[in-house]
């Protein structure tokens, strides 16, 4: 008994050291298990918050709406406009095959569609809504509508997109917009933090170059989600911000109405105010349709305009180059006139050609115009009279004259196809062509040949600029009244000075003249070439005297004229078309108290007295029959001029 | 030997107030915990899973209580008859056993569906309990006792290690050892034992099937396919780590609501726990496990028999066990491996197991004084 006892006491003894032991371990692990929870709760906390924030919070980007593109008198040239989608959550469709087959039955549904729609598919959460197709026709939507019960997972829905003015008349100014493409993304930042499905980016023009701003900010819908993806509740909604809208000194009916004038010519018609440099329009020939861009152009259509050969996508009047031709000759004789080279009263014999160097420079007119001053020069575009004037003013003094009037240089500096052409002078040559300046070149710039370029808005912002008394102006397109403000008090005090209300001037407008009485002298030297017999464009002139308009034409040549075919007599429209002359026109009106500038330019259109200047005289009428409008709408500053 | 059994003529009224109510308190207030945890589960729905486990829970309670008044000689004498008798289900399982999620684990008895191998870690620790209750402990590492205690924990282990389910038959396996060591077998040869555990590892490794392999690589690099093994120890380490100091509040646990959290009724109920009451609420969780368990260990230390004392001194170390294992398993300690936190986690066996073992150490304080139960 007593032995059991002893060994009944050894035994618990022994137990209890066991648990002991044990019971150190236990709480050992205890500790280690509040460390453990210590760590991941206090220390890691913010690291394991922010990923069950990333579990449980999913934002769904929402589309801004794009700001709107108004011409000057308020319409819409790109608006926002309801458009008809389908859309499908992919896990809600019960068998895609039997819907896709139920879908090629309601609407264009090809194995195009299919194919690129699988190939989405694949990329995307079956959670996700995948857009099937953005532009439904009324008849596919009420279709769509009419076999939803049949169609389960599908979401015939009505969003907006853009839409342009159908005409295209502004296509190549506003440009158009597309989805933004992978590239798009990569280059901008402001692209990337937008980011929502089915954004659509300014591709070039207006849109572009306003994009950051007219883009608009995106909305955010906030959601709870669960472990499957499936939206729980929405815990946030911001509204997004619609972009600025703009609106832009173009006229659109004038647009439009000179978009029909050339639309089976290529070419480009520009209309500016000279004075405040608002282009009232813009337009190329031949142009397309910037809708079908928005939906993404078909392969067919895209093709077509590529393989045009009058090149519909080339903005043409700001990167289409031309050599101005006749047009010239307003600056050649002012920068003679400004230089003293020669008086206004010198003559010179014309005979149809000269010799000069060895060479035969001829005059358009074969019989030659006899004895020309500088007036009936320029009227009747003598070419022999700006072969001597020209000769004797020198390549470098013509050329600084001329860019003066902004040639040779960017107009708007806002567009990337914006063209700063060609002003040659020795340097120019040495440079970019290597060898040295020879004289003979002298005289075919004379006569806006050679290795003169220069795009039609340039020409209209050179004629501008003669116009207003030789003023520098700054084209405009977006209108901003802020920055009109100070254009307008300028010309005020210039007004006021030359009124003889104010005694000095102090309005800041750059002259680009010495003397004014040069200026006024080539003015009414172009008013002679329209509205007086021999005038090169005396038979487009108005007899009204309310739409007196004086211009200048100009026909330049692309090609050598070679001595057969002079000997011949071949007409301009005897020759291929792509050999043909580009008939140019540049012209401002009214004479009397001048308000607006016009070029045109036809590629390939013979000469400018017929090619371009009846053109332009309708573009004149329309743009002064609409002039009281446009002055309603604009600051009533200029009542006085 | 006459004095023993005068001990044990207590009347009803000496019994019930020799009960340890602190025990039964912390008991109640684990249950009342769970209950509410497990209505966050079903994202404030008074459902079935709730209801469910509220019936059990009250079921089990009284069943504990039940079991704490009948006398520790019925433990002892029945102890073989018990583990046999489960030993038999278990073989049972193995060809009349339900199948759920690819193992067999569950035996149709009508009115429940019995987990024998949760039962199995109570009665194997009465069953060793009861053999070493005789030895004297000079004899405890002797080869001729220690077969029949190495068969006694093998058979069941491999039996239910071929459900398939490594986590009961590990915690069954750690239950027996518990007894063994306890009861004072040689330091030196646990040691070497543990060696050649380690020497073992890669062989057994090869046995294991291909899912038990995964989880134990996804242990050791859980990044290594997040959204498939490891998904579910990253999101209950997500879970736990967002939960903070104080939680994110009842019913506001975003993980287990958004249903982030696999298996959150049952293995991973300490997550969501953990999750919505922080880092206070997990603490005072841990408080009641350990004052159980102290508790348990506070009640063999005061029997006057060795059957009883080395009963509570296993059972506190299996529970220690069930509780740690499960909580290192959800937070990231431990590979993931089937382990129900004793009493929080949903599923019928687990209580029952768990009350009845309670039910045995209450009928230990009752009966303390009891010299020798046989």
């Amino acid at each position: 008994m007593l032995s059991f006892s002893e060994t009944f006491q050894n035994k618990s003894r022994l137990i209890s050291r066991r648990m002991f032991i044990l019971s150190s371990i236990k709480i050992t692990v205890f500790v280690a298990i509040i460390s453990r929870l210590f760590y991941l709760q206090i220390s890691e906390n913010i690291k394991w918050r922010s990923l069950s924030d990333k579990n449980r919070l999913r934002e769904w980007k929402l589309l801004p709406q794009r700001g709107i593109i108004e011409d000057f008198f308020g319409n819409k040239i790109a608006e926002n406009t309801q458009v008809f989608q389908l859309h499908m959550v992919p896990e809600d469709v019960p068998n895609m095959e039997e819907m896709f087959f139920k879908l090629s039955k309601l609407i264009n549904f090809n194995e195009n569609v299919k194919k690129s729609l699988i190939r989405n598919l694949k990329k995307r959460k079956p959670w996700q809504p995948i857009i099937i197709s953005d532009n439904l026709s009324w008849e596919e939507f009420s279709r769509l509508n009419l076999f939803l019960h049949e169609t389960p997972g599908i979401k015939p829905i009505v969003s907006v997109d853009r839409k342009y003015n159908e005409d295209g008349s502004s296509a190549h100014l506003v440009g158009y917009v597309s989805e933004a493409s992978v590239k798009d993304l990569k280059n901008s930042q402001f692209l990337r933090n937008i980011n929502a499905p089915g954004l659509k980016t300014g591709k070039n023009g207006l849109e572009k170059l306003l994009n950051k701003k007219i883009i608009g900010k995106p909305g955010l819908q906030r959601f709870e989600v669960n472990a499957f993806g499936k939206r729980i509740k929405e815990l946030k909604l911001t509204q997004g911000v619609a972009g600025k809208n703009y609106r832009t000194t173009l006229d659109q009916e004038v647009q439009t109405f000179a978009s029909s004038l050339i639309k089976d010519q290529s070419g480009s018609v520009c209309v500016m105010d000279i004075y405040t440099g608002d282009i009232i329009s813009i337009v190329s020939s031949p142009t397309f349709d910037p809708n079908k861009f928005v939906h993404g152009i078909s392969e067919k259509d895209w093709q077509l305009l590529l393989q045009d050969s009058n090149k519909p996508l080339i903005n043409k009047p700001m990167s289409g180059l031309y050599p101005p031709g006749s047009t010239i000759k307003p600056v050649v004789a002012l920068s003679a006139l400004e230089n003293d080279v020669v008086s206004t009263k010198k003559l010179v014999q014309c005979k149809g050609k000269i010799e000069l160097y060895g060479q035969t420079y001829h005059c358009w007119k074969e019989k030659g115009h006899g004895f020309m001053n500088m007036r009936s020069a320029i009227k009747q575009s003598c070419d022999v009279y700006f072969y001597e004037i020209s000769r004797r003013l020198g390549i470098d003094r013509l050329s600084l004259t001329a860019k003066q009037f902004g040639l040779g240089k960017k107009p708007l500096e806002l567009f990337n196809e914006e063209k700063s052409g060609v002003v040659p002078n020795t340097k120019w040559k040495l440079k970019n062509i290597g060898t040295g300046w020879v004289l003979g070149e002298t005289l075919i710039s004379g006569i806006g040949q050679g290795f003169f370029q220069t795009t039609p808005l340039q020409l209209c912002r050179m004629i501008a600029q003669f116009a207003n008394g030789g003023y520098e102006i700054t084209p405009r397109i977006i209108d901003d009244r802020y920055a009109l403000q100070p254009i307008i008090n300028s010309w005020r005090e210039e007004f006021n000075y030359r009124n003889g209300i104010l005694s000095s001037s102090n309005s800041g407008l750059k002259k680009l003249y010495n003397n004014s009485e040069n200026i006024k002298f080539i003015n009414d030297a172009l008013y002679g070439a329209t509205n007086e017999p021999m005038g090169t464009s005396y038979r487009s002139r108005f007899t009204s005297p309310k739409y007196l308009y004086a211009g200048k034409t100009g026909t330049s040549q692309i090609r050598t004229i070679t001595k057969e075919e002079r000997k011949l007599k071949i007409k301009n429209k005897d020759l291929p078309f792509e050999k043909r002359d580009h008939a140019l026109f540049v012209a401002f009106a009214p004479y009397k108290n001048p308000r607006y500038a016009i070029s045109v330019v036809i590629e390939h259109g013979g000469a400018g007295s017929t090619g371009a200047a009846p053109i332009a005289k309708k573009v004149i009428k329309k743009v002064l029959d609409r002039h009281k409008l446009r002055q309603k709408y604009q600051l009533d500053l200029f009542q006085q001029v | 030997m006459q004095s023993n059994f005068s001990n044990t003529n207590l009347d009803f009224k000496d019994k019930f107030l020799s009960l340890d109510f602190l025990l039964i308190f912390l008991v109640l207030s684990l249950g009342v915990i769970s209950i509410f945890v497990m209505y966050s589960t079903e994202q404030g729905n008074f459902g079935y899973y709730t209801k469910s486990h509220l019936y059990r829970f009250l079921f089990f309670f009284t069943f504990f209580l039940l079991v704490s008044f009948l006398k520790i000689q019925f433990w002892f004498k029945s102890s073989y008859f018990f583990y046999f008798a489960v030993l038999f289900l278990l073989f049972a399982v193995d060809s009349f056993g339900v199948t759920a999620s690819g193992s067999k684990r569950w035996i149709n008895l009508f009115f429940i569906n019995l987990q024998p191998s949760e039962l199995m870690k109570i009665v194997l620790i009465t069953f060793l309990a009861r053999y070493y209750h005789k030895i004297p402990s000079d004899n405890v590492s002797s080869i001729k006792y220690i077969f029949t205690p190495i068969l006694a924990i093998l058979v069941p282990v491999i039996l239910v290690a071929s459900q398939p389910d490594l986590g009961t038959s590990v915690l069954i396996l750690i239950g027996g050892i518990a007894v063994i060591w306890l009861t004072g077998f040689r330091i030196k040869i646990f040691l070497y034992s543990f060696c050649m555990l380690i020497f073992l590892i890669p062989v057994a490794l090869s046995f294991l099937k291909p899912y038990q392999k995964s989880r134990i690589l996804t242990f050791i690099d859980p990044e290594r396919d997040p959204l498939g093994a490891g998904y579910q120890i990253i999101q209950s380490k997500i879970a736990v780590g967002s939960g903070g100091i104080f939680g994110k509040g009842f019913l506001q646990g975003s993980q287990s609501y958004l249903d982030y959290l696999p298996e959150k009724h049952t293995d991973f109920i300490f997550t969501l726990f953990s999750e919505e009451f922080g880092f206070i609420g997990s603490l005072v969780l841990l408080l009641i496990y350990a004052l159980i368990i102290y508790r348990i260990i506070r009640i063999g230390t005061k029997s006057k028999n060795n059957f009883a004392r080395l009963y509570c001194y296993s059972f506190a170390t299996a529970f220690f066990v069930y509780v740690t294992v499960n909580m290192s398993m959800v937070l990231g300690l431990l590979p993931i491996v089937g382990a129900p936190l004793p009493i929080m986690s949903y599923g019928g066996s687990s209580m029952l197991s768990i009350m009845l073992g309670l039910g045995v150490v209450m009928s230990c304080k009752i009966y303390q004084n009891v010299d020798s139960p046989n």
